[in-house]
């Protein structure tokens, strides 16, 4: 069966004065796939994504999601359509608990009508962490819905935070608060998920069950990662794209970049 | 403090013990029981200080739940004020359909301002409020004519009797009638606030306040949000302008001020920015704070710096804000 194109994006371009950040790139991600972004730091990655996302204005180029072209289209209603973003530096509700961040997600996800991602048995949980339930919603003074109080317990398990449910958002270490930014992305249910550098910042054993978690993730939805930390990305990506200078230098397997001349010059600068 | 368990009731029932709905239900009803045990000069200030509770607790959906802080609702107090004295004094309007017309006004100018003032954010907002409060007043010196200016009008005559559909006629010179219609508004704007506060879009209002960006990237779209809270803000504040202009029978243009924008916004952060009862408390205390200090001293305003100064060191988050970090966390 052939792949099925998920997003796609034809010359697109994002100018800052003089300055051309994201320089007429033609781009294409199949459904299913883990695909990495790298680059040099100033490539264009984290403003490729924003233009794919919403949260930046494209100056030239047409956006292409599921057939549909949504280059006009405001944010959360790329959002709505099922493109989840997770924050280069991390964004979350900081006096709001634990619990309440995923379920502003959840919340979102459900007035459209959006099904969870089929949850994995098979997966270990990256923080430890006993399975303890999480309170009901009334202790919070939110809607009452078991419904949401599932899918917000199911995400809060899928990245082992389910026992930190009630703890303020603020309080968690910086792993975890990278994990409940991922749970906020997976309560969403989205067909494609970016994750903006998200193990910047992890210990070694926190970005092995990051992978795991993303391994597992990717059953459901088409991952679109920028990572700098190249055991991760050869280890997760199915194909890599590499960009520098705003434009795409070079795009294939990770055996093949691994060989690419022109990516190690753009790395190495020989 | 351990939390009432709510499982023993069936669900449609719970909210029958939820804390939150007796904790305010007891304060409106101790409001109510009040009446009967307060002074002649409690019953007339209380009333007054009901009215203006209302436009806190208007001011503070904006304020203390979408995070905008608004230097510009006396315009929209100003505009229910005028919208119900005006159409009560020139077009004969009887005291209902003044007040409807009222609330009209502040929600058709709290739409037209919202449209414009909602594409700035932070400081250029309460500076573009500012100067649409500005305008406003300014506006209604101009039409002296209509207005009569600083010096204002007094509603007399027929208008002093509001006679409701199916005939029951209230004599609005009556101090315990006067209270129980601030009361009744009060109610219902307060319990339309827990509502609120407590609904999915109250949530989302929250978020707004605490992390726009992340909230638009949930998938919300926080410009509508934003520009509802301000609707509803706005249209709460006119409720109460056109009930002071009803009740208490003068329509100036004082309350077009920058005064009158700036005094629930101090209320707000006496009782708690982002509770529902803290607008209420706010203006209790305010009021009284004013009133007792001021039998004593000249220099009462003094002794309200002072009480604003503690409050700004020791309770940041207002009273019940503060209370709710320490104690109370369901508190809405």
């Amino acid at each position: 069966m052939a792949p099925v194109t998920l997003l796609s994006t034809v010359g697109l371009s994002r100018h800052f004065g003089g300055l051309r950040a994201v320089d007429n790139v033609t781009f294409e991600l199949a459904q299913g796939e883990v695909r990495a972004i790298i680059g040099p730091n100033g490539a264009g990655k984290s403003t490729f994504v924003g233009l794919v996302c919403g949260r930046i204005a494209p100056s030239a180029g047409r956006i292409v999601f599921e057939g549909r072209d949504i280059t006009n289209l405001p944010a959360h209603r790329r959002v709505r359509l099922g493109i989840a973003y997770t924050f280069q530096i991390t964004s979350i509700y900081g006096n709001l608990s634990v619990f309440d961040n995923v379920a502003l997600a959840v919340q979102s996800a459900m007035r459209n009508g959006v099904r969870p991602l089929a949850s994995e048995d098979g997966v270990r949980p990256l923080a430890r962490s006993a399975s303890a339930k999480v309170a009901p919603t009334e202790a919070r003074g939110l809607t009452p819905s078991s419904e949401l109080d599932s899918r917000v317990s199911d995400a809060l398990s899928r990245v082992g935070l389910s026992d930190r449910g009630d703890a303020k958002a603020s309080t968690l270490s910086y792993g975890h608060q990278r994990l409940l930014e991922v749970a906020m992305g997976l309560a969403l249910a989205p067909k494609l998920l970016i994750l903006d550098e998200p193990t910047q910042g992890l210990s070694d054993a926190e970005v092995a069950g990051f992978c795991d978690l993303i391994r597992a993730i990717a059953r459901d939805a088409t991952v679109l990662l920028i990572e700098h930390n190249m055991d991760v990305v050869m280890q997760l990506a199915g194909r890599i794209t590499v960009m520098n200078n705003g434009a795409i230098l070079s795009e294939g397997t990770p055996a093949e970049i691994r060989v690419d001349a022109a990516v190690q010059r753009a790395y190495l600068g020989a | 403090m351990k939390l009432l368990r709510l499982a023993a009731l069936p669900r449609p029932y719970a909210w029958l013990i939820d804390p939150a709905v007796i904790l305010h239900v007891g304060a409106l009803a101790a409001l109510l029981v009040a009446q009967l045990v307060l002074s002649d000069y409690a019953i007339l200030s209380l009333a007054r200080v009901m009215v203006l509770a209302v436009y806190a607790v208007g001011y503070n959906i904006l304020f203390g739940y979408a995070g905008l802080l608004s230097l510009g609702h006396a315009m929209l107090f100003a505009a229910g004020l005028y919208g119900a004295g005006l159409s009560a004094a020139h077009l004969s309007f009887g005291a209902p359909e003044a007040f409807l017309a009222g609330i009209a006004a502040g929600f058709a100018l709290s739409l037209a301002f919202g449209l414009v003032a909602l594409r700035t954010s932070g400081v250029a907002f309460m500076i573009v409020t500012l100067m649409f409060a500005q305008a406003g007043y300014l506006t209604s010196l101009y039409f002296a004519d209509y207005t009569r200016g600083d010096e204002g009008f007094v509603l007399r005559g027929d208008i002093r009797r509001a006679v409701l559909p199916g005939g029951l006629s209230l004599d609005l010179t009556n101090p315990v009638v006067r209270y129980n219609l601030a009361l009744a508004l009060l109610a219902v704007c307060l319990i339309g606030c827990l509502a609120l506060v407590r609904s999915p879009v109250g949530r989302v209002l929250v978020a707004i306040r605490e992390n726009e960006e992340r909230t638009r990237m949930l998938g919300y779209d926080t410009q509508a949000t934003k520009l509802l809270a301000l609707v509803l803000s706005g249209t709460v504040a006119a409720a109460a302008g056109a009930a002071y202009a009803l009740l208490f029978a003068y329509v100036g243009a004082t309350f077009a001020s920058i005064q009158y924008s700036i005094l629930p916004l101090l209320w707000v952060l006496l009782g708690g920015a982002g509770t529902v009862l803290g607008p209420l408390v706010g203006t209790v205390l305010m009021f009284y704070l004013v009133d007792v200090t001021s039998g004593y001293t000249s220099a009462y305003m003094l002794v309200v710096g002072v009480a604003l100064l503690v409050l700004v060191v020791w309770f940041p988050k207002g009273l019940l804000g503060t209370l709710r970090e320490r104690a109370m966390p369901w508190l809405p």
